[in-house]
C-alpha cells in the first residue's frame, strides 16, 4: 500500500465549482467558480453573511447537490459515495426530529449507519444527553434539541463533522458549552467544517476562517491573519470633546459618545489621539483596542469603509 | 489505532455495514414512532371500524345489497378504505411532514441506504393494513352476517392486501410532492370524496349515474371492485382491466414520485 502523509489528503475539495439555481433571468449564482480544500486534522469555519454560499458550499460537499459545474470530493471519491459518507457526519439547519422517538432511540438508530460507531454511553456522555436519554424528542428544550443533533453527527466517530451553524439561536451559555463538547471532539483530531453567524464562534473554534461572501471566497487564513487584514481601531476616552467635533479631523472614519465615552473607529489612532489631546488637555480614560473578527468581517464584506456604529452594535 | 492510521487505512471493512440491522432498526423505530402518534392511529385504525360497526354492523343488520349481505358487502368496501388510508397517511402524510421538518434531509446526508426509509414506510403500512383488516374481519365475523368459509377469507385478505401497491404508490407521491402543511389537507380532500365516490361506503350502483362514470376513472373503484369480485358482489367489470388500471396507476405514481425526490435535492438553498 502505498504511504501517503494524511495530513496531506484533503479531507474534502471543491474544485472549480459554481452553483446556480434556477433558469434564465431568474438563475441565482450561489457559488461563482470557488475552490477550497478542506485539510485533515483542522476546524475550518466557512463564514459569511446570509445568502453567501456557506450552506450551499456544504451540502455540495456531503452530495446533497449536485453542482452546476466543477467537481467536489470527498476523501478522494464522490460525496454520495457510501465509502465516503460513512466517513462523515453532519449537523444541518433543521427544524426537528421525529417528536415521539427518544433520544436514544434515535441516537442508536443514526449508529446503525455506521460501520464502527462510538458506544450509546460514550455518544450521550460526549453530546451531554445523559438525563434526558430517555425523553422523547418533542419533550426537550431547544438546547438538548441542539445536543441531540450533535449527537447524530458525531455518532457514527467520523473523520469529517459538519456543523452547519450548530449554536444559532442558543443563548450564550449553552453556547459556550456546546463549544466544550465540540473542542472535546476536536480533540480526537477529527476534521471540522463549521458554519457559523458568529463570529466569535468562528474565532473561538478554528484553525482557519475561510470567508465567502456572493459566491466567492473574499479570504482564507487563521483567525489571527485575518484579523490583521483590518487597520481600523477603536480610540474611545471621557472627553468634552464633542462627536461632531472629532468628525471633523479627516482621519476620524466615525464618532459617538456611548455612555460619557467618546468612540472613535480611525485607521490612523495615533494621529487622532495627537488631536484628541491637543483639543483636551484633560483627556482621560483613554483607551485603544486593535480590530476584532467582527471588524475585519465587515470590511471584507462591505466595499465601503465599515461603519463605526456597526461595529459596536 | 492512533487516528493518522485511521485516516491511511481505507480498508474495506470500515464500509462494510450491517445492512440487515440498518433495515430492522429503520422499521421498528417507524412503527414505534407511528404507534406513539394517537393523532394517526386513532382515526387510521379507528375510523373504518367504527364506520363498519355503524353503517354494516348496526345499519346494515339483516339487510342485504342485492344478493349479499350488508354487513358482509361493506366488510370488503371498508377494508379497502381502511388500506388505503393507511398509505395514504401513514405513509404520504409522515412523509411529507419529516421531509418539512428537515429528517429527511438529515438521512439523506447520513450513510442510510435510501431504500431503508422506504422499506420501512412501507412495511408499516403493510402492517397497518393487515391490522384495520384483522380489526373489521373481527367485527363482521362476531356481530355482523359474515359467515365466510377459510378460503373466501383468506382471498379477501389477499385481494385488500394487495392494494398496499398502488396506494402506497400514490401516498410517496403526496408524501413528495405536497409541502408539510398542506399534505393532510389534501390527502383528506383525495381520500373522503373518492372513497364516497368509488362505492367504499355505499354499493355503487345506489350512486347517480353521473358519478357511476366518474367512479371509473378512480383508483379506489377499481381496487374495490377486486374486492367485491371475491363475493360474487361486483358491478361486472374485468378483473384484467381493473389489475391493468391498479398496475399503470402505480407505475405513474412511482415514476413521478422519483422525479420529485431528485427535484427535492435542488430546491433548498442557503
Amino acid at each position: 500500500m502505498r504511504k501517503i502523509n494524511p495530513a496531506r489528503l484533503p479531507a474534502t475539495t471543491l474544485h472549480n465549482i459554481t452553483k446556480t439555481y434556477g433558469r434564465g433571468k431568474s438563475a441565482t449564482h450561489a457559488l461563482n467558480s470557488i475552490n477550497l480544500d478542506i485539510r485533515q486534522g483542522e476546524v475550518t469555519s466557512i463564514l459569511g453573511p446570509n445568502g453567501a454560499g456557506k450552506t450551499t458550499a456544504i451540502k455540495l460537499m456531503l452530495g446533497l447537490l449536485q453542482p452546476t459545474s466543477g467537481e467536489v470530493s470527498l476523501f478522494g471519491s464522490k460525496p454520495h459515495d457510501p465509502v465516503a459518507r460513512v466517513r462523515t457526519g453532519a449537523m444541518m439547519q433543521i427544524a426537528g426530529l421525529p417528536d415521539t422517538l427518544r433520544v436514544e432511540e434515535l441516537v442508536r438508530l443514526f449508529s446503525s449507519y455506521y460501520p464502527a460507531p462510538l458506544a450509546l454511553d460514550r455518544i450521550l456522555d460526549i453530546a451531554g444527553l445523559w438525563e434526558v436519554r430517555s425523553r422523547v424528542f418533542g419533550k426537550l428544550s431547544g438546547g438538548q434539541k441542539q445536543r441531540v443533533m450533535f449527537a447524530l453527527a458525531v455518532c457514527g466517530d467520523p473523520d469529517l463533522l459538519f456543523l452547519d451553524e450548530p449554536t444559532v439561536g442558543l443563548d450564550i451559555e449553552t453556547r459556550r458549552s456546546f463549544w466544550a463538547q465540540i473542542r472535546r471532539f476536536i480533540a480526537r483530531g477529527k476534521t471540522i467544517i463549521l458554519t457559523t453567524h458568529y463570529l466569535e464562534e468562528a474565532d473561538a473554534l478554528s484553525d482557519r476562517i475561510v470567508l465567502i461572501d456572493k459566491g466567492e471566497v473574499k479570504a482564507d487564513g487563521t483567525p489571527h491573519e485575518i484579523k490583521a487584514t483590518t487597520s481600523t481601531r477603536c480610540v474611545s476616552c471621557i472627553t468634552s470633546i464633542a462627536a461632531q467635533t472629532a468628525l471633523e479631523h479627516p482621519a476620524v472614519q466615525d464618532a459617538r459618545v456611548n455612555r460619557a465615552r467618546l468612540e472613535i473607529a480611525t485607521s490612523e489612532a495615533e494621529a487622532v489621539v495627537r488631536h484628541l489631546l491637543d483639543l483636551d488637555p484633560n483627556l482621560r480614560d483613554l483607551e485603544i483596542v486593535g480590530a476584532g473578527i467582527d471588524e475585519a468581517f465587515l470590511q471584507l464584506t462591505h466595499d465601503e469603509a465599515p461603519n463605526h456604529s456597526d461595529l459596536v452594535s | 489505532m492512533t487516528t493518522a492510521e485511521a485516516v491511511t487505512t481505507v480498508t474495506p471493512q470500515r464500509t462494510t455495514r450491517n445492512l440487515p440491522r440498518i433495515y430492522a432498526l429503520e422499521s421498528f423505530y417507524e412503527l414505534l414512532k407511528v404507534v406513539r402518534l394517537p393523532t394517526f392511529i386513532l382515526p387510521t385504525l379507528l375510523f373504518p371500524a367504527m364506520f363498519y360497526l355503524l353503517f354494516g354492523v348496526s345499519f346494515g343488520s339483516g339487510k342485504t345489497f342485492g344478493d349479499t349481505g350488508v354487513a358482509t358487502y361493506l366488510l370488503a368496501t371498508y377494508g379497502a378504505f381502511g388500506v388505503i388510508g393507511a398509505a395514504l397517511f401513514g405513509f404520504g402524510v409522515s412523509c411529507a411532514i419529516e421531509r418539512g421538518q428537515g429528517w429527511t434531509l438529515l438521512k439523506q446526508a447520513s450513510p442510510m441506504p435510501v431504500s431503508a426509509y422506504f422499506v420501512a414506510k412501507l412495511l408499516v403500512s403493510v402492517l397497518m393494513s393487515a391490522i384495520v383488516i384483522g380489526i373489521l374481519l373481527i367485527l363482521g365475523l362476531a356481530f355482523g352476517d359474515v359467515a365466510w368459509q377459510p378460503g373466501t377469507l383468506a382471498k379477501m385478505t389477499g385481494v385488500l392486501m394487495l392494494g398496499v401497491i398502488p396506494f402506497n404508490a400514490f401516498g410517496v407521491l403526496i408524501g413528495l410532492g405536497a409541502g408539510p402543511n398542506s399534505a393532510p389537507a389534501i390527502a383528506n380532500i383525495i381520500y373522503l370524496p373518492m372513497a364516497f365516490v368509488s362505492g367504499l361506503w355505499m354499493p355503487i350502483q345506489a350512486l347517480p349515474s353521473f358519478l357511476q362514470q366518474v367512479a371509473v376513472t378512480m383508483p379506489a373503484y377499481h381496487y374495490s371492485q377486486l374486492a367485491l369480485k371475491v363475493l360474487d358482489a361486483d358491478a361486472g367489470g374485468s378483473t384484467i382491466i381493473h389489475l391493468a388500471y391498479l398496475g399503470v396507476f402505480s407505475v405513474i405514481c412511482f415514476t413521478i414520485a422519483i422525479a420529485l425526490w431528485k427535484r427535492d435535492e435542488g430546491k433548498t438553498f442557503g
